[in-house]
C-alpha cells in the first residue's frame, strides 16, 4: 500500500514540477516567473522528502531544510529588487 | 499487527493527499488567467500539500525507527511561516509593476499608499525626488 501511495505521490509531484516549468517559460511578466520558481523549490522539497521515504533514509532532510531557507531568501531578494531597485538599501 | 496496518493506511492517505494538493496548486498556477489569481494556488494548496507529505514522513520514521524526529516539524513550521511572507511580497511586486488583470479581479486596495500601487514616483526618504 505504501509503495503504491509513494508512486502516485511521486507522479503528481513530477507533474506539478512540469507545470511549474511551463509557467516559468511562458509567464508573461517577471512576478509570474518568481512565483514559478517559488513553487518549484517547494515542490523540490516535496520530491526530496519522497526520495527519503523511498530510500528509507533521513540523510536528505538537511538539504530540504537548506533549500527551504535559501529559496525563501532568494524570493524575498528578487521581490525587493523589483520593488525598490535595490536589495539592501 | 492491526495497528501497523492502520498506520500504513494513514501514512498512505497523507502521501496521496499531499501529492494531490501539490498538483492542484501547480495546476492553478499554470491555468488561471491573471497573476493575482495565480498567486492563490501555490501559496495555499501547495503549502498544505507539502505539510501533508512532511506529516506522512514524520509518521513513517516515527513508526520504523521508534522515536519522533524534530526535523520534519522544523521544515513544516518554516514553510508555513515563510509562505505568507513571500506571497505578500509577490503581491506587492505585482501591484507595484501594475500587471494586467481581468475585470473580476478586485484591485486598488484602499489601505495601500498610492506609491505602493505605482501611481506616482516613490520619493527617496532623505533626498525627496531629487
Amino acid at each position: 500500500m505504501l509503495d503504491i501511495a509513494l508512486m502516485i505521490s511521486l507522479t503528481l509531484v513530477v507533474l506539478a514540477l512540469l507545470l511549474n516549468v511551463y509557467r516559468l517559460a511562458v509567464g508573461p511578466d517577471m512576478p509570474d516567473r518568481i512565483l514559478a520558481l517559488d513553487t518549484m523549490y517547494i515542490n523540490s522539497i516535496a520530491l526530496i522528502v519522497l526520495m527519503g521515504l523511498w530510500l528509507n533514509t533521513k540523510t536528505y532532510f538537511e538539504s530540504a531544510l537548506l533549500i527551504a531557507m535559501l529559496g525563501f531568501i532568494s524570493t524575498v531578494a528578487v521581490c525587493k529588487y523589483l520593488l525598490r531597485g535595490d536589495i539592501i538599501e | 499487527m492491526t495497528l501497523y496496518v492502520i498506520l500504513e493506511g494513514v501514512i498512505a492517505f497523507f502521501l496521496v493527499a499531499g501529492g494531490v494538493f501539490a498538483f492542484i496548486g501547480s495546476l492553478g498556477m499554470a491555468h488561471l488567467p491573471d497573476f493575482y489569481m495565480r498567486l492563490h494556488g501555490p501559496t495555499k494548496a501547495t503549502t498544505l500539500g507539502i505539510g501533508c507529505m512532511l506529516i506522512a514522513s514524520m509518521l513513517y520514521f516515527w513508526v520504523t525507527q521508534g522515536k519522533p524526529d524534530i526535523q520534519e516539524m522544523l521544515i513544516t513550521l518554516f514553510l508555513f511561516i515563510t509562505a505568507p511572507v513571500s506571497a505578500h511580497l509577490m503581491a506587492k511586486t505585482g501591484l507595484h509593476m501594475q500587471l494586467k488583470h481581468i475585470d473580476e479581479t478586485g484591485g486598488r486596495p484602499p489601505e495601500l499608499r498610492p506609491e505602493e500601487i505605482g501611481e506616482k514616483p516613490v520619493p527617496h526618504p532623505d533626498r525627496g525626488h531629487g
